[in-house]
């Protein structure tokens, strides 16, 4: 082999070995997800499959009312990922299109409150929710969500570089800013509105202690906390092979969001790195 | 790139601005801001033994913070795990990155390969490491005591190595995450850049240092911040998984003792003051990374 293909062959045997080093934990995972009890006990650790992956399946889903986490979690996933993009393109919309006001003041204010995740006003938020009655509802677990300063940024980017020759032909055909808005501006940022949707869905559907403290009741419980009520109902030895069944499952809907969006996922990132 | 042009594109719409603006604002105003400043304001009082009446207290839950053992070892934990997920992270993830990105056959293969660790949230990420680490069984101890001798049962039992663990943890599970990103920073260098440099006679390493790492910087810079935000703030499942903040409080990073302070010892003072704390942190932080970002660009250039 020529110098070239060695190093050709070198940096396909370290990706690989990399690919293996990172995708391991869950490879085992899904190991442990099929065996039974006893064997997820063998000493030294069992990395050979074993049959139990339906039973271990049924057994995580019923034990902690899997069904009902899954519609949970999948109504404030979808409900706050398509609040904050509709949120995010109107913002961005104003910021890039229209001169008003306040507007030199605003933007700047809206990127800072990046600095305010929910843990520096997580008590006062509560109590927020308290007072509005919001604890246990939907509206408490996704609300404190809504704003999105990578949404307003990552449109207003894109917005940014649309021609203005493409908003005087719209002009001059009579549409007025919102028809613009609705029939040309939004239909060219489907790229980024899908690359927003996975962030968004995969950040809401991993919250836990939002979820954790603004809902006590187990019909409004979501999926991640669902993970640690199975470690938790088991007494001295965790059944492994169940809490990974239950694992495996919570992680699927995040990733086939990811899959099956990823052209549109990688682009929108490799549009907001552009600087 | 194109240039940054904000006029005007519809004339003679004076309020529709402010109605696009609004539900944006005001979901800031009220879920972000106003209880922001409740914190802070909080901060400053302390409730009486039965919670009934609040008293300005100054900076007595301050001062007491930072006199508690318990605040300083929990300051140190959160500012070890957030390095090491910072540092050891963000390095692994750009060297990863820069491999992955040259012209090879399966790069797309490679890609998902490596990025879709990112749909894994925290405690998934929790629950699997607490498996390959468990006491007895754990498949890591296993190939560890197999290949170094020394049997160890438990490693989640002992402070130094517990934080470790966590750490290895939550690193592992932004890495997907952060090789997207440097991928597509990578990916944005002109070629150009990278020949000229190669005609010039400078190596793969210099080329590295001189032009790809300093023309990443604003790359490096966001990935910075969002690790950071997350090795302090939403890691919380992970380590309520893993150790509920042990051995002893080997693990107990802010974030959790917040927690306990504010929903379990019903502590708000202290809960509001080290949320504060915490703000003040993060903000030095990202205006210290935000400041190094600027002078390297346009060193770049």
């Amino acid at each position: 082999m020529s110098p070239r293909q060695w190093k050709t062959a070198g940096t396909h045997a370290a990706l690989v070995a990399l690919v293996a080093l990172i995708t391991f934990p869950v490879v085992y995972a899904v190991i442990v997800s099929t065996l039974s009890f006893q064997q997820a006990y063998e000493y030294p650790p069992r990395l050979v499959p074993g049959t139990e992956l339906w039973n271990n399946l049924v057994e995580a889903w019923n034990r902690v009312h899997m069904g009902r986490l899954f519609f949970v979690t999948s109504v404030i996933s979808v409900g706050a990922a398509v609040v904050k993009i509709v949120l995010s393109l109107m913002a961005a919309f104003a910021y890039t299109h229209f001169r008003f006001r306040g507007r030199a003041l605003l933007f700047p204010m809206t990127m800072i409150t990046q600095m305010l995740p929910l843990p520096v006003r997580i008590l006062p938020t509560y109590e927020l929710m308290a007072d509005f009655n919001w604890i246990n509802t939907y509206s408490g677990l996704m609300f404190p969500f809504f704003a999105s300063t990578t949404g307003i940024l990552l449109f207003r980017q894109f917005f940014l570089t649309v021609p203005h020759d493409m908003t005087d032909a719209a002009r001059m055909d009579g549409a007025g800013p919102l028809r613009y808005f609705l029939d040309i501006l939004i239909p060219l940022s489907r790229t980024n509105i899908a690359a927003l949707f996975v962030i968004e869905f995969i950040f809401m559907w991993s919250q836990y202690l939002w979820p954790l403290i603004v809902t006590n009741t187990e019909d409004m419980r979501v999926v991640q906390i669902g993970i640690k009520m199975l470690i938790a109902t088991d007494q001295i030895s965790p059944a492994w092979n169940v809490i990974m069944a239950g694992t495996i499952v919570a992680m699927l809907p995040p990733l086939v969001v990811l899959l099956v969006f990823r052209r549109s996922f990688a682009e929108g990132i490799a549009m907001q790195s552009q600087k | 790139m194109a240039t940054v042009v904000e006029e005007e594109r519809f004339p003679g719409h004076p309020l529709l601005p402010y109605m696009l603006i609004l539900p944006s604002v005001a979901v800031i105003a009220v879920f972000l801001v106003a209880p922001f400043l409740q914190s802070v304001q909080d901060s400053f009082f302390a409730s009486t033994a039965f919670g009934t009446k609040t008293v300005y207290v100054g900076l007595r839950n301050y001062t007491r913070l930072f006199e508690s053992s318990d605040f300083r070892n929990s300051a140190l934990a959160t500012l070890m795990f957030a390095g090491f997920v910072m540092v050891v992270g963000l390095s692994f993830s750009l060297a990863v990155a820069h491999l992955l990105n040259q012209k090879i056959r399966g790069q797309g293969v490679y890609q998902i390969a490596l990025i879709w660790t990112y749909a894994l949230s925290p405690a998934v990420a929790g629950a699997i490491w607490a498996l390959m680490f468990a006491p007895a069984t754990g498949i890591v101890p296993f190939v560890v005591a197999k290949f170094f001798g020394g049997y160890l049962l438990n490693w989640m039992t002992n402070g130094s190595l517990a934080l470790l663990v966590v750490s290895a943890a939550a690193t592992w599970k932004m890495l997907g995450y952060n090789i997207v990103f440097f991928l597509a920073g990578l990916q944005n260098i002109p070629q150009e850049y990278l020949d000229a440099a190669r005609v010039d006679g400078a190596g793969p390493w210099r080329t590295f240092w001189d032009i790809t790492f300093p023309m990443l910087s604003p790359t490096t810079t966001f990935l910075l911040f969002v690790n950071m935000i997350y090795a302090f703030f939403q890691v919380f499942g992970l380590i309520d998984i893993m150790t509920h903040g042990g051995p002893g409080d080997a693990t107990n990073i802010l974030i959790y003792k917040l927690y306990r302070d504010a929903f379990l010892y019903l502590n708000t003072g202290a809960a509001s003051a080290q949320s504060c704390i915490v703000f003040v942190v993060i903000s030095v932080a990202a205006v210290i990374q935000l400041h190094f970002a600027t002078k390297k660009a346009i060193y770049a250039r």
